[in-house]
């Protein structure tokens, strides 16, 4: 297969470097933080929790909140604080790509409040909030069908090519985040924007879904680093 | 505000399309009626209302010279939102755009801009200094479910009946022209087409109770060509990988017939 070099050297099917450490918070009752390429995101879980906003009470479940959001000094222009129309929609998708991962039904009334904030961002950080996120989730004891991992696909100089870098996203075809459960393969996010074929979707979708599970390992060792008692 | 649905409705619903049956007596993969006005709004230079069932959306267009964006300085800027009317629907509260109006706003702005659908360099007046800044918006007034395919099509209808008025240079002055107006210059089409999951089944088009049983849903936008250039997956389960691929695959070919109608 004729796939040239990207302009950071990294394979058609390569992901960048990638850290992910479980518990890095005093007072959260669950964190992680991970570092994808340039990215450097916390994710924090409060709860469950009983809700002490009424009108988002669910008499048979429980619910899971989600605010995703960036450090004005975590992008080269200064990103004025709190939340906008972006952020606003990243949370909205990112809590319903963390719900059907969690067993909710046992805590009817309550909630799980799951923060992620990016202090350094470089393309990608949606996924890598999820990703983050996930192993905070279980960090906090919180009984779950399966963890989340999210990455991206995307269309680069005609390309198919995984995870893309702030580069690349910006000068891309085409951009295709995804999150999956990864015992199952079940698919929990799914954004898309630019140009693609049928065929090439496809070939993206099955790229991207290679790189979770991939990126699925390093959780896991994070947990295992964590909670491990061989040492 | 959290809506509940009564258990033998939402039974009744699942075992409906499980036998390939729907409610309102539709195929799985039919739309309800839709038609598209434009020109409805006489005082926008773009407007469309569009009604998908008892769903009615409509779409304002209206530009406005302005400075562009520094990494941009020589394309227009499109700019979408989108208003959830307490008159729509009675779960819908005043007040600024909620979470579900901002997904639907970008939803349908990701759709429009991704296919390229408007020619941005041509909005260009004055490199780095004037450019046409395009306000869509949005007023949801009848929410029978399916906001978003009817929002794509109100949208794609409003620009594609925008005209522009023209503009001349008078040394540094910039003169607009409201008589002699040009057309918004648009080389393409898109259309959206929204599945959701009840059961076991995808379902195209749903009815407001229908996206209510519902607990997975997938927006695609696909161009004119047939290619696509905008997706979304929303509700509180997942979908499997055959899911997404049969509904891109059925996108192509419905998305087709709601390119009839602009």
């Amino acid at each position: 297969m004729s796939k040239s070099i990207r302009e950071d050297g990294r394979n058609y099917n390569e992901l960048r470097p990638i850290k992910i450490k479980a518990g890095v918070l005093e007072r959260a009752d669950g964190s992680a933080y991970i570092e994808v390429g340039g990215n450097k995101i916390l994710a924090a879980v409060y709860g469950p929790r009983e809700s002490y906003i009424r009108r988002l009470i669910e008499p048979n479940t429980g619910i899971v909140r989600c605010k995703y959001n960036m450090a004005p000094f975590s992008v080269d222009t200064r990103k004025r604080p709190g939340p906008d129309r972006r952020s606003t929609e990243i949370s909205k998708i990112t809590a319903e790509a963390l719900r059907p991962a969690l067993m909710l039904e046992n805590y009817p009334r309550s909630m799980v409040d799951v923060y992620i904030e990016v202090i350094e961002a470089e393309g990608g950080t949606r996924c890598a909030g999820i990703t983050c996120a996930s192993v905070a989730l279980v960090d906090a004891g919180i009984p779950m069908r399966d963890m989340v991992v999210g990455c991206a696909a995307g269309k680069v100089n005609d390309e198919i090519v995984l995870d893309l870098s702030e580069i690349e996203d910006k000068q891309g075809q085409a951009d295709l985040p995804i999150a999956i459960m990864p015992r199952t393969g079940d698919i929990t996010l799914l954004q898309c924007d630019g140009n693609l074929s049928e065929e090439e979707f496809n070939i993206a979708l099955d790229l991207a879904m290679d790189g979770c599970l991939e990126i699925n390992k390093l959780q896991k060792e994070a947990l295992m680093d964590e909670y491990s008692n061989d040492d | 505000m959290t809506k509940i649905i009564p258990e033998i409705t939402r039974e009744s619903i699942i075992n409906l399309v499980n036998d390939d049956k729907r409610e309102d007596g539709r195929e799985l993969d039919e739309y309800r009626s839709i038609s598209i006005e434009t020109d409805v709004i006489s005082k926008a230079e773009g407007s469309a209302r569009v009604k998908i069932g008892g769903t009615q959306v409509i779409a304002g267009i209206k530009p406005q010279l302005g400075e562009p964006f520094p990494d941009t300085p020589d394309l227009g800027i499109l700019m979408t939102n989108c208003e959830m009317l307490p008159m729509s629907d009675p779960t819908f509260e005043p007040g600024p755009p909620n979470d579900d109006s901002i997904e639907l706003a970008r939803v349908v702005d990701r759709g429009i801009r991704e296919s390229e659908l408007v020619d941005l360099e041509k909005l260009c007046v004055e490199e780095g200094k004037q450019v046409w800044m395009l306000f869509i918006d949005l007023d949801i007034i009848d929410n029978c479910g399916n906001l978003f395919d009817a929002c794509e099509l109100a949208v794609m209808a409003a620009l594609k009946s925008t005209k522009l008025p023209s503009v001349s240079m008078d040394g540094e002055e910039v003169v607009l022209d409201s008589e002699n107006t040009i057309d918004l210059p648009i080389n393409n089409k898109v259309a959206m087409c929204t599945f959701v999951r009840i059961g076991e089944k995808l379902i195209i088009d749903p009815s407001l109770i229908e996206e209510e049983v519902s607990d997975a849903r997938l927006n695609v936008a696909v161009t004119e060509d047939g290619k696509i250039c905008s997706m979304q997956k929303g509700g509180s389960l997942s979908l499997t990988r055959d899911e997404v691929s049969d509904c891109v695959h059925m996108a192509i070919l419905k998305t087709k017939e709601l390119m009839n109608y602009i």
